[in-house]
């Protein structure tokens, strides 16, 4: 990282095979086990985990069963708020997704560096935000188009439409319908790219001002690092915030596919 | 001036979109608190369209961020 001295606050998203080599190839797909496998691996397993100790039914909840039932009964009222009693199905779907999302966004943020080992966030990936949005965006095409058939198109005219704007509307709508997967996908990886480079540059700061002298430590180093703490505590806050607006514009979307409007 | 130096303009240019899109955020949250302080009861029901709000103010500062970084990279 420290190549010549100098920090590269793009350097923590690079990925590279842990096992197999970049040669592994099917259909000029690499399939190498990397960092990003591994680490969404690390975030199923970690969900699977605390999913199963909760599952316990039991009458009177412990605390680990409670923390489930939480999540659980948070994603059960946004769907009931967004969707209505259609989109009771759709629990499952909605909480692996927002569950992984928030899991690999906080794993990101681990301090396992102190450790030596290098955490890594790979929602901060288009690739891989870009295919949860894609799923999200296919079951909306698929609910709609199999409960609705072709009324489903009526999506792209509003009721009340009058008849002389139809052409105009449709295209608006249409088009507003054909960025959701991108701007959902797109909302996730740079805001998770964008703090992980924000804390990388502040962090160069401080280590290059160190390096430097002791007075220019005190001028700049310090603040910087404080500055640190605090972006650090806002990037907790983001993980969150982002996971949950994924999952509920997606829940938005569905109603769109279940109620039309 | 040469390409080079247009692009890191460009993108530092691209800065005042993120600016801009801090103020929106900073007005929906903003104007959510005014309603909400009005009307409490009605508040907490109203948490999902609050973010939905937040979600699209973000989305276009975001994409003042993804521009500056095409220009500096790509």
């Amino acid at each position: 990282m420290a190549a010549e001295g100098k920090v590269d606050p793009m350097h923590q998203f690079s990925i590279h095979p842990l096992f197999g080599s970049d040669s592994w190839n099917i259909a000029g797909y690499n399939i190498a086990f990397t960092n990003s496998t591994l680490w969404m691996a690390i975030a199923a397993l970690l969900l699977f985990v605390f999913v199963a100790g909760g599952a316990k039914r039991q009458l009177v909840p412990g605390r680990w069963q409670m923390a489930v039932e939480t999540f659980t009964g948070f994603v059960d009222g946004m769907l009931a708020a967004n969707v209505g009693p259609n989109g009771k199905k759709y629990v499952p779907y909605i909480f692996s997704l927002f569950m992984f999302i928030l899991f690999a966004n906080f794993l990101g943020l681990l301090p396992l560096g102190v450790i030596g080992l290098h955490a890594f966030t790979f929602t901060s990936h288009f690739s891989a935000t870009g295919v949860l949005s894609i799923l999200s965006f296919s079951i909306v095409i698929i609910v709609g188009f199999v409960k609705h058939k072709l009324h489903f198109f009526s999506l792209f005219v509003p009721h009340g439409t009058p008849a002389l704007m139809i052409p105009a509307i449709f295209v608006v709508e249409l088009i507003s319908f054909m960025v959701r997967p991108f701007s959902l996908g797109l909302r996730l990886f740079v805001a998770m790219m964008a703090g992980h480079v924000l804390l990388e540059v502040l962090s160069s700061f401080v280590i290059s001002s160190g390096n430097a002298s002791i007075g220019l430590f005190a001028i700049a180093g310090l603040p910087s690092f404080v500055l640190m703490v605090g972006i650090c505590a806002l990037e907790l806050l983001v993980a969150g915030i982002q996971a949950y607006v994924f999952a509920l514009l997606t829940c938005v979307y569905l109603n769109d596919a279940e109620n039309l409007h | 001036m040469d390409a080079e130096a247009a692009k890191l303009l460009g993108a530092g240019f691209a800065a005042i979109g993120a600016g801009l899109a801090s103020i929106g955020v900073g007005n929906v949250f903003a104007k959510f608190l005014e309603g909400a302080l009005r009307n409490p009861g009605a508040a907490d029901a109203q948490q999902g369209r609050l973010f939905i709000g937040f979600a699209g103010a973000e989305l276009l500062g975001l994409l003042s961020f993804v521009i500056a970084a095409l220009l500096i990279f790509a």
